[in-house]
């Protein structure tokens, strides 16, 4: 039972860690992009338009490894066009962040519902087919049980991601590229006179966040849903969990890795409790439900009352930079 | 610079927006018709019809009937009654994000009313009821993150956004219990409604009127009144308001009191309409879109009205224009504004430009302002 639930928590947990890193890496650089919600559907999308065409392309001949690599590519291309959108608006344009990400969550969402709903735009079970090789991708993930399954039967972009939250830990906290984002996101007049490119590295970190969050997306629907294309619609939560994510782990891409799988188990507590002889009434797996925000709100209430600097949002976080009005 | 004396800058103190406002407009209604065009070959392209034929079904989709029409104006006014509610909010550069929240609350204040009360207590005092507690359960959701904002400062968008959640899992927690049978927690329906006073034999007049009033009243708050000078003096700057001994703390707790009960009032208007039916996404994500209204209108109630008959208009009409195309969601309207709103977000970036080319070759010298 453990280690169904734990599974379980684990699965969900990388869809959220995904989207997690995704925003972290944009809010280092100063920039809160609300639109990871719209970013992630779009990415989803993405995947899943690649999914359909390889094996409508190749048939039967499918090489697992280049149909991963061809939908990843698919998925980060989509998401990437959506971070381009809100970096042209936001960034070059200084336009204001809450609303260029509220809108871009609108449009992507909207974008996704639309595409998934037209007719022979996405064959579904060609992403179910598509979405074993992403499961299966190791040949003894059978024989596997119990905790073993649990460490090394995971699907191919459950390592993906932990492997990508490690290393954006490490580039934010120990590499000079690392010290530039992080001074962008907190002094961005200081980077900029330091000679750093505050555009520049904008730029790049939400595009590298959006690609992250997108393969959140899509990783929603290959692994943790079996490629079922109909499970779109519950990407806009899993995309708001994540931003309440990124509050809770306090911008710390290795924090996040485990932050993701407390967040996963009280996702999946209300449901897989009763296996735990607990019988909870359908009202009380609503309130269990509301946990992960609950408790978000007391991180963002601590963090703020500490008053420590380690624990901070970025300090310009959602401010615009105008070298101007210096 | 040097040119100016002293005379000069005594009576030159104007506010940019001012001397551009026609030309800001223009620039504005230039990004307005892109957005159209470029929209409009999506749609052309995705649906397989041409931009006049798309947007014809959309104009036809408001205007097509008087009923239709009234609907169009009522659903306007939902829209401009939480811009209204959020608008000194963010006029005081708080970022309420949760008006989702603070709206779904009051209704489901109102809807909580309705179902215990129902047989027990004459409609009138019913309805009376029904606003008082959908106004404080509203005042009490939004207050919350704004009495941490201002003891702790804590970030208040991140909270709001939270909170919104909060509000949708209590209102799935109370249908489920109310209608445990159903087995969905979408839609729950009281019987025995008490039914909204309808005005002049129509059920639309009365959230119009209601928000007209509101319309008026916080046009003249925020313009007038010594409350509203105290919002704007923080949105400008708390350090120069905490020099001219405003509290900042309290305009902050009061100015979100006010809009939690307007917020909450638009949540008894919205479960009244659907008849004291309450569903988790009643709202419809408004708040959000509120917020765009507000922001378009430069925080001004008045051009709110404006800019809520034009997001109104479009999503409106293409629901309708989505009916008549076979589709079942609100999808196409979703990419619609998206596709117009990047383009008018994306042009207040001129305006800007523009007015800091003015403020270089000296038309005005003081007061730069100017909406950042």
């Amino acid at each position: 039972m453990w280690i169904t639930f734990l599974t379980g928590a684990v699965d969900i947990g990388i869809a959220l860690l995904l989207g997690c890193l995704g925003e972290t890496i944009t809010e280092k650089s100063g920039h809160l992009n609300l639109g990871i919600p719209g970013i992630m559907s779009v990415g989803a999308l993405g995947g899943c338009l690649g999914a359909s065409l390889y094996i409508d392309w190749f048939g039967n001949n499918v090489v697992g490894l280049f149909l991963i690599l061809f939908c990843i590519l698919m998925c980060i291309l989509f998401s990437v066009l959506m971070g381009l959108i809100y970096c042209v608006l936001a960034v070059t344009l200084r336009s204001n962040q809450n609303i260029t990400g509220l809108m871009l969550t609108t449009f992507g969402c909207g974008l996704t519902d639309f595409a998934m709903n037209t007719p022979n735009f996405i064959n579904s079970s060609n992403v179910s087919d598509a979405s074993k090789y992403f499961i299966n991708w190791l040949p003894f993930k059978d024989s596997l049980q119990g905790l073993a399954s649990l460490f090394f039967g995971r699907g191919v972009l459950v390592y993906l991601a932990i492997a990508l939250a490690i290393v954006a830990g490490f580039v934010i906290k120990r590499t000079r590229i690392g010290l530039n984002l992080r001074a962008v996101g907190e002094n961005p007049a200081t980077a900029d006179a330091a000679g750093i490119s505050v555009t520049a590295y904008r730029y790049i970190a939400t595009c590298i966040g959006s690609a992250i969050a997108g393969i959140g997306g899509f990783y929603y629907i290959i692994e943790n849903s079996s490629g079922g294309v109909g499970n779109y619609t519950n990407i806009p939560n899993i995309g708001w969990l994540s931003i309440a994510l990124v509050i809770f782990t306090m911008w710390k891409p290795i924090l996040s890795i485990f932050g993701s799988f407390i967040f996963g188990a009280l996702y999946k507590l209300p449901t897989s409790i009763s296996g735990f002889g607990v019988i909870l009434s359908m009202p009380q797996m609503k309130i269990f439900g509301l946990l992960p925000y609950v408790m978000t709100i007391i991180v963002l209430i601590i963090i703020s009352a500490l008053d420590s600097k380690e624990n901070q949002p970025p300090a310009s976080l959602g401010l615009n930079y105008f070298r101007e009005e210096r | 610079m040097a040119k100016y004396s002293f005379k000069d800058a005594l009576y030159r103190v104007k506010n940019p927006d001012n001397i551009n406002k026609y030309k800001a407009w223009g620039i504005r209604i230039i990004a307005f018709f892109l957005g159209l065009l470029v929209s409009g070959i999506f749609a052309s392209i995705t649906l397989k019809t041409n931009p006049f034929t798309f947007y014809g079904t959309m104009i036809t989709g408001v205007f097509g009937s008087g009923d239709q029409f009234m609907r169009y104006l009522r659903d306007t006014a939902i829209l401009l009654g939480i811009a209204i509610a959020i608008v000194p909010a963010f006029k005081m550069r708080f970022w309420n994000l949760g008006a989702n929240g603070q709206v779904l609350m009051g209704a489901l204040a109102s809807a909580f009313i309705a179902f215990y009360l129902r047989s027990k207590v004459s409609p009138a005092i019913q309805i009376i009821l029904m606003i008082v507690s959908s106004m404080l359960v509203g005042a009490i959701w939004a207050v919350i993150p704004a009495i941490f904002k201002a003891f702790l400062k804590t970030n208040e968008s991140l909270f709001t956004l939270m909170m919104n959640y909060i509000a949708v899992g209590i209102v799935e927690y109370f249908i489920m219990v109310w209608f445990p049978g159903s087995g969905s927690y979408i839609y729950a329906v009281s019987k025995e409604l008490v039914k909204m006073p309808n005005i002049g034999g129509n059920v639309y007049i009365l959230p119009i009127l209601v928000v007209a009033l509101l319309t008026a009243f916080m046009y003249l708050y925020l313009r007038f009144s010594k409350h509203g000078y105290e919002i704007a003096v923080v949105g400008q700057s708390e350090n120069t308001a905490r020099y001219i001994g405003t509290g900042v703390k309290k305009v902050m707790i009061r100015t979100l009191i006010l809009s939690g009960l307007i917020c909450g009032l638009m949540g008894f208007l919205i479960c009244g309409s659907a008849g004291f039916q309450i569903n988790s996404d009643i709202v419809e994500g408004q708040g959000f879109t509120a917020i765009i209204v507000t922001w378009l209108a430069n925080f001004n109630p008045l051009v709110m009205i404006f800019t809520s008959l034009l997001l109104t208009f479009f999503t409106f009409g293409s629901g309708y224009t989505g009916s008549f195309y076979g589709l079942t969601t609100t999808a196409i309207a979703d990419i619609t504004i998206g596709i117009i709103f990047f383009f008018i977000i994306g042009s207040e970036f001129f305006i800007n430009k523009m007015n800091m080319r003015m403020m270089k070759v000296g038309a005005y010298n003081i007061d730069k302002g100017g909406k950042k």
